[in-house]
């Protein structure tokens, strides 16, 4: 489980929130909100342990997650603002060497049924470069089916998806929680998912 | 180990659906190397005092060309930030990278090196010489240009700083790797100056892994 005590955020001499604190339980998501230039992608990389809080703690299971790292990075997936596929690459090619990355074998077999739940059917072999914005999307989603993981950190997901792939998504994100997952996510849609504590910056 | 094969095996598909990036690196390693023996002359003697410096230079300016894009494009992409993220540790996928950098730019000098060095009339001696000290010292340049690249990271006009930091750090590699093959032309032992290269390869493959991991965490934050 995720805790949050007490984090503050400064991006540089501005102070973006202080003394936030919440709860994250497995089969729990929370959805958070703000304005624009709030602090909500500053947040979500704290948490993935991309940036450092300036006061505060983000713990995992009761420890810093600095201090578990490896172990924390293996249940978590944290999905940001950019594509994070290689556009010269094809999605296949992708997902197998992200995966392989991560220390786990995905054969061809596994890979192509990722790409197909998350709608990339028949563009498996193309160059990422050729596919659309939210294509490129998809591409990155396939992670989030093959990976496995209990803890997901999304900003923006339904960002340049069509409304198949937010409904899509959206059923994704149903699932992982009601099956013991733990989302946390950005979002100016509505989720239509009861329970969800919303946190505001 | 399956981790460090899996980034070693991406930068290599994808210079192998760029080639023009890795060539513009070789291509000024020969044009410029080539330009010597037109300009100075057919003056073998000089020529063959001249070659080490000469080619060793080339192959300094030839490994800072492709230094910049290293972790620059990752880091555009994201693909840095995965890495990051990654269960696996940061290092190992960072000497995976550097790993690939020289098989990429340093290992093609090392192999057209005795092509260049007949132009400068360097006999098959020297040129075995010139050979063992490029295949040693080139990857003390991937190693130590990779901290540079690190350092730089999201930097604005980053590769003239770039140069600036990494250049000075290339000398004593310079010096030995030239040394060695003057001190073969001289008749002196090689011993010395090629053991002096291997303890740089020694002391940067101990910290230059470290030291680029600590900068890409920075230049990420």
């Amino acid at each position: 489980m995720l805790s949050l005590k007490q984090v503050s955020c400064m991006r540089g001499d501005r102070t973006l929130f202080t003394g936030l604190s919440f709860d994250l339980q497995p089969g729990q998501w929370a959805h958070l909100k703000g304005a624009n230039g709030s602090g909500k992608t500053s947040l979500l990389r704290m948490v993935a342990g991309l940036a450092r809080p300036v006061e505060g703690d983000i713990l995992w299971h009761g420890q810093p997650i600095r201090n578990v790292r490896e172990t924390y990075h293996a249940e978590m997936v944290y999905l940001g603002h950019h594509e994070g596929v290689k556009e010269d690459l094809n999605a296949r090619e992708n997902l197998q060497l992200g995966m392989a990355q991560d220390g786990y074998t995905l054969s061809d077999i596994e890979a192509l049924r990722a790409l197909q739940a998350v709608g990339l059917q028949g563009r498996e072999e193309l160059p990422v470069r050729v596919l659309s914005a939210g294509q490129k999307r998809r591409a990155l989603m396939s992670r989030l089916v093959a990976q496995r993981r209990s803890f997901w950190i999304l900003d923006e997901p339904f960002n340049a998806l069509d409304v198949k792939g937010v409904e899509w998504l959206t059923q994704r994100i149903v699932d992982h929680v009601q099956t013991g997952g733990m989302v946390l996510l950005t979002s100016h849609q509505t989720i239509p998912l009861e329970g969800g504590q919303v946190v505001q910056l | 180990m399956s981790a460090v094969w899996a980034v070693i095996r991406r930068d290599l598909m994808l210079v192998m659906r760029r080639k023009a990036e890795v060539l513009t690196g070789l291509f000024f390693f020969v044009v410029v190397s080539s330009l010597f023996p037109l300009g100075v002359g057919a003056d073998m003697k000089l020529l063959s005092k001249i070659a080490p410096g000469v080619l060793w230079v080339g192959a300094l300016l030839a490994t800072m060309l492709g230094l910049q894009r290293m972790f620059a494009q990752d880091q555009a992409d994201g693909t840095l930030e995965q890495m990051a993220l990654s269960p696996s540790p940061l290092w190992m996928l960072v000497t995976a990278k550097i790993v690939a950098h020289w098989l990429v730019s340093g290992l093609p000098l090392v192999l057209l090196s005795p092509l260049l060095g007949v132009q400068f009339g360097l006999e098959p001696g020297a040129l075995g010489v010139l050979m063992l000290g490029l295949l040693i010292g080139t990857p003390v340049l991937s190693l130590i240009g990779a901290i540079g690249a690190a350092l730089t990271l999201g930097v604005r006009g980053g590769g003239v700083l770039l140069s600036l930091l990494v250049l000075p750090l290339f000398i004593p590699v310079l010096i030995f790797g030239s040394g060695a093959v003057v001190a073969y032309q001289s008749g002196l032992g090689i011993q010395g100056h090629v053991s002096l290269l291997g303890a740089l390869l020694v002391v940067a493959l101990a910290t230059a892994p470290l030291a680029t991991t600590v900068s890409i965490r920075v230049a990420l934050e």
